[in-house]
């Protein structure tokens, strides 16, 4: 017994060395001038997220972003529940949860991304070419053969056998999906009345992945299926993806180009950047294009985050920034850069 | 007759052998030094690690233990010896309910219990709900086993003018001790395994997470992120990650052992 | 000669009875306080577990009492919530994993504590208790990219050809099913079942089994007749939380499940359960109205929990209780 109680006290004083130690570590400047910072949200920009708070973790060690990637419904609650001091979001609040949240919450866009419909289809390497009208009876379950005419009619020159479609779409509520069905309810009446849209929707057909990695998982695992992902999960993954064709009537293929000039065609930013430029008419634009957010309090407490956090936004908005197409994320037009930066000013 | 449990007792060993050959396969190189000494870093970058996840979970697992085990041994004990008949079926009963709860839901419930009276996330908040956890495997298997001591035992000591605690305590415990220990490894080998629990609870960090009252990083939850990131280095630290899991567990388990067995055979 | 009563006064007075104070601080008063206390504290921790869940559901309770339990759709945005699919893929699951997961668990229990040598069985035990530590995640990741392929590719086409007449197996299967499912919680409730039955098992007196040999029965029978039967409370307790672990399993479930709200008599059709379905929407879920609503599947899978072990605790007083008369 005695050397069993020797060997757990030996155990635990490890431990706790360790974890001292790690205080030591995690400040070159005395403890006083820490600043730890927590913050939640979507999964879709974690890449960026955290490359950027450990690129100014290393510029500022002495300032500690956390960021958690739990879901953009996640980090909008927690907002409203005031538990973390900043959130992330794919799909913008709505008013009735900006009403409930304590303090005012501002929208900060951050990076583009688009969502594309990836495909595994025996026999076709090329590029399909998807409608909206095909995408939208595809997803609501009236499309049932690769070989129906809505497809083939888009595209003459493929070969599309005459199997069944299996559609693959998210279990998890996510701002993926939001991005997605935002899309088909514009260029759907059919969709917006009977699916709808939100992060979680009741869908027609079709089984359910977790995350954009157990879509892309399923999509490569199931011959003639189809599902709906990130871009960079669909180039990480290789797997094909089609062309969408956008309301100037142009076949686009989602690249950083095209989505970046979904963001640019777009007239009239508002001034709580709460906007979606799904289905956007610019020329090369990419219909399937979203802004995604950071969400910060309008009244920061306490003096040392909100200057950590200020000072950030605006290292995000300029050097930030040249990280972001590394990474397959499309870069903020600059008109949006700048109105962002006047609204910095307005953080109490 | 007995060829087919052979074949069962093979079949379930070599699912083991299956997991932990396919974590090495997927993970084995991502494990190095840097695996257990660094923090992690974005994607792009090299020579990350898992340091924070690893101590987290140390931390995380001590907690529940501080809660668990006293909780499931004590509770079993008294179901054991010193329970009487309804209010013994009532803890038996409510403990398998416990058992039954979604790990998720269990998250849920430390939430709202915890982490939103202390108004943010924190080590403390993950070790409770783990702890929780804990309990209703270790109550069952420490009353099973007191159970399973001979009658003959306790008389015995009761004989020798023993009081009942202390019969129980020195002799019929020390009997069942062996599967107890079994009992609890095996609650904590599953606790140490959950991501739900932890979402809302621990949180998860990127840096160092001292003390305990900040959110930590432990390492299924990491293991978690990254498997669901679309990025291959992640994916491999994710499958290495399982491995040291596994690692520490089995560690652990045949620790605890050679400490026992020494001294009570 | 001395009287009875001489002795008695020799003998000394009788004690006094205790004191409060003396009883109370007795040893095994003190015992019993604590472990009692312990114990309660189980009883208070699920109490307030049941409350939580019970008042946190309260919206959708007041909006659909119980047509919450037969309702099939699930549409988070016009906000009209049913729970049968998923009590239904819940129920399911789990009795496959226990159809698939008590034989062979038993069967390994049973060859470990009375074939194995005393050194192999402990090592296959310990190397058996690691799979409890896998973490869910894992499972589920391993369980894509092997067990769902394998599923799909070689056991549904020897299940079709060979028990196809049953609707249980009828239908077009993408791997991602209820049978998947069911197959990993099999899995991972193994370890449950083969370690405390083990132990179970070992604990069985030697001497029952000498009886039965010595009465002329072969090794299998005793073990068949007369050891298992003696430990049949300790491997129905283990089956149990075997049990509780696959209705509340999250993770690994909800990777290989397929996802969909819909009720398949098929088991090679996809499901869904309560608590992946839970595990997957909480996270992103900001109408109050659909937290409710998460809420309250949990509520009911710990309403299904009540049932489902009142009604095995009725199986084991009436069997024991058989078996005494």
């Amino acid at each position: 017994m005695k050397r069993v109680l020797l060997i757990l006290t030996l155990a635990l004083l490890c431990i706790s060395c360790v974890d001292s130690d790690t205080s030591r570590t995690n400040a070159a400047a005395p403890q006083a001038g820490q600043v730890l910072i927590n913050g939640a949200g979507a999964t879709f920009p974690t890449p960026i997220y955290s490359k950027w708070f450990s690129e100014y973790h290393r510029k500022f060690s002495n300032i500690q972003i956390n960021y958690q990637s739990i879901g953009s419904g996640g980090g909008i609650r927690q907002m409203i529940e005031g538990t973390v001091d900043f959130g992330a979001t794919d799909g913008p609040m709505t008013d009735e949860q900006l009403q409930q949240a304590k303090t005012k919450i501002l929208h900060f866009p951050t990076v583009l991304g688009a969502v594309v419909p990836a495909y595994n289809i025996a026999g076709v390497t090329q590029d399909i070419n998807f409608t909206p009208e095909a995408l939208a009876g595809i997803f609501l379950g009236k499309i049932t053969k690769w070989s129906d005419p809505e497809l083939k009619k888009a595209n003459p020159g493929i070969n599309l056998p005459d199997q069944n479609i299996v559609v693959i779409h998210r279990s998890d509520g996510s701002g993926t999906t939001y991005v997605w069905v935002d899309y088909l309810s514009k260029v759907s009446p059919e969709w917006k009345s009977k699916v709808g849209v939100n992060t979680s929707v009741n869908w027609p057909v079709g089984l359910g992945g977790k995350g954009n990695e157990g879509v892309a998982g399923l999509v490569k695992q199931t011959p003639n299926s189809i599902g709906y992902v990130e871009l960079i999960y669909a180039v990480q993954n290789k797997m094909g993806y089609g062309k969408v064709r956008n309301p100037v009537g142009a076949m686009i293929k989602a690249d950083l180009a095209s989505v970046t000039a979904a963001a640019a065609s777009m007239k009239n930013m508002p001034a709580d950047f709460r906007v979606s430029i799904t289905n956007a008419a610019g020329k090369d634009a990419y219909p399937i294009s979203s802004f995604t957010w950071l969400l910060i309090p309008s009244k920061i407490q306490d003096a040392a985050k909100k200057k950590a956090l200020t000072e950030f936004l605006q290292w995000m908005l300029t050097d930030g920034q040249n990280m972001v197409e590394a990474l397959s994320y499309a870069r903020l037009p600059k008109e949006v850069v700048a109105m962002e930066q006047k609204t910095i000013a307005g953080i109490q | 007759m007995f060829t087919i449990t052979g074949a069962c007792t093979l079949l379930a060993v070599s699912v083991l052998f299956f997991i932990l050959g396919y974590l090495l396969w997927k993970g084995g190189h991502a494990l190095n030094w840097d695996f257990f000494t660094k923090l992690p870093v974005p994607v792009g970058e090299t020579g990350g690690g898992f340091a924070n996840a690893i101590l987290g979970s140390a931390k995380l697992l001590i907690l529940a233990s501080l809660i668990g085990i006293p909780i499931g041994f004590l509770g079993g004990v008294y179901l054991a010896e010193f329970g009487g008949a309804t209010t013994a079926f009532a803890v038996r009963y409510t403990t398998d309910l416990l058992n039954g709860v979604p790990s998720i839901v269990m998250g849920i419930f430390a939430y709202r219990m915890v982490v939103v009276q202390m108004g943010h996330f924190s080590t403390l908040a993950g070790g409770i709900a783990l702890g929780v956890m804990m309990v209703p495997i270790a109550v069952r298997s420490t009353e099973e086993f007191l159970r399973s001591v001979p009658n003959t035992l306790r008389e015995g000591a009761l004989a020798l003018g023993a009081t009942k605690w202390r019969a129980v305590a020195t002799v019929v415990v020390p009997a069942a001790l062996p599967g107890i220990t079994t009992g609890i490894l095996l609650a904590l080998a599953r606790v140490a395994g959950e991501t739900a629990p932890l979402l809302f609870t621990a949180f998860g960090n990127m840096f160092w997470s001292p003390g305990w009252n900040q959110p930590t990083a432990s390492l299924p939850d990491t293991i978690f992120k990254f498997a669901i990131s679309p990025y291959e280095e992640w994916h491999q630290q994710a499958w290495a990650a399982g491995l040291v899991l596994l690692t520490l567990v089995l560690a652990t388990n045949i620790g605890a052992r050679l400490m026992l067995r020494r001294r009570y055979f | 000669m001395r009287s009875s009563s001489t002795i008695v006064a020799q003998a000394g007075a009788p004690r006094r009875a205790r004191t409060f104070r003396q009883r109370l601080f007795h040893g095994d008063q003190i015992a019993h306080a604590v472990t009692f206390i312990f114990a309660a504290s189980i009883i208070l921790i699920t109490a307030l577990l049941f409350y939580e869940l019970y008042s946190g559901a309260g919206l959708t309770r007041q909006k659909f009492g119980w047509s919450f339990l037969m309702g099939r759709i699930w549409d988070p945005v016009a906000l009209e919530f049913g729970a049968l699919p998923f009590i239904y893929g819940t129920l399911v699951t789990s009795a496959v994993a226990l159809i698939i997961g008590v034989p062979l668990g038993v069967g390994a229990a049973i060859f470990l504590a009375e074939l194995a040598p005393i050194g192999v069985s402990s090592g296959l035990a310990f190397i058996i208790e690691l799979l409890a530590a896998v973490p869910s995640v894992i499972y589920g990741l391993l369980a894509i990219f092997t067990l769902v392929p394998f599923l799909r590719d070689d056991v549904t086409p020897v299940l079709q050809s060979t028990l196809g007449f049953l609707p249980f197996f009828q239908g077009v299967s993408y791997g991602v099913s209820l049978l998947a499912g069911g197959s990993i919680l099999a899995i991972m409730i193994l370890p449950f079942i083969i370690s405390i039955s083990r132990e179970v098992l070992l604990a069985v007196p030697q001497d029952q089994r000498e009886a039965s040999l010595a009465l002329g029965a072969t090794r299998w029978e005793t073990t068949w007749n007369v050891v298992v039967p003696y430990a049949k409370a300790g491997i129905i307790g283990s089956i149990f939380l075997a049990l509780a672990r696959a209705l509340g399993e999250t993770m690994a479930v909800t990777m290989v499940i397929g996802n969909d709200p819909k009720i398949n008599l098929s088991l090679l059709g996809p499901g869904y359960s309560i608590a992946a379905a839970i595990a997957n929407e909480f996270t992103e879920a900001t109408s109050d109205m659909h937290i409710s609503a998460l809420i309250e599947l949990g509520f009911v899978l710990f309403c299904i929990t009540i049932v489902v072990n009142a009604v095995a605790r009725l199986l084991i007083l009436t069997t024991t209780r058989r078996a005494k008369a």
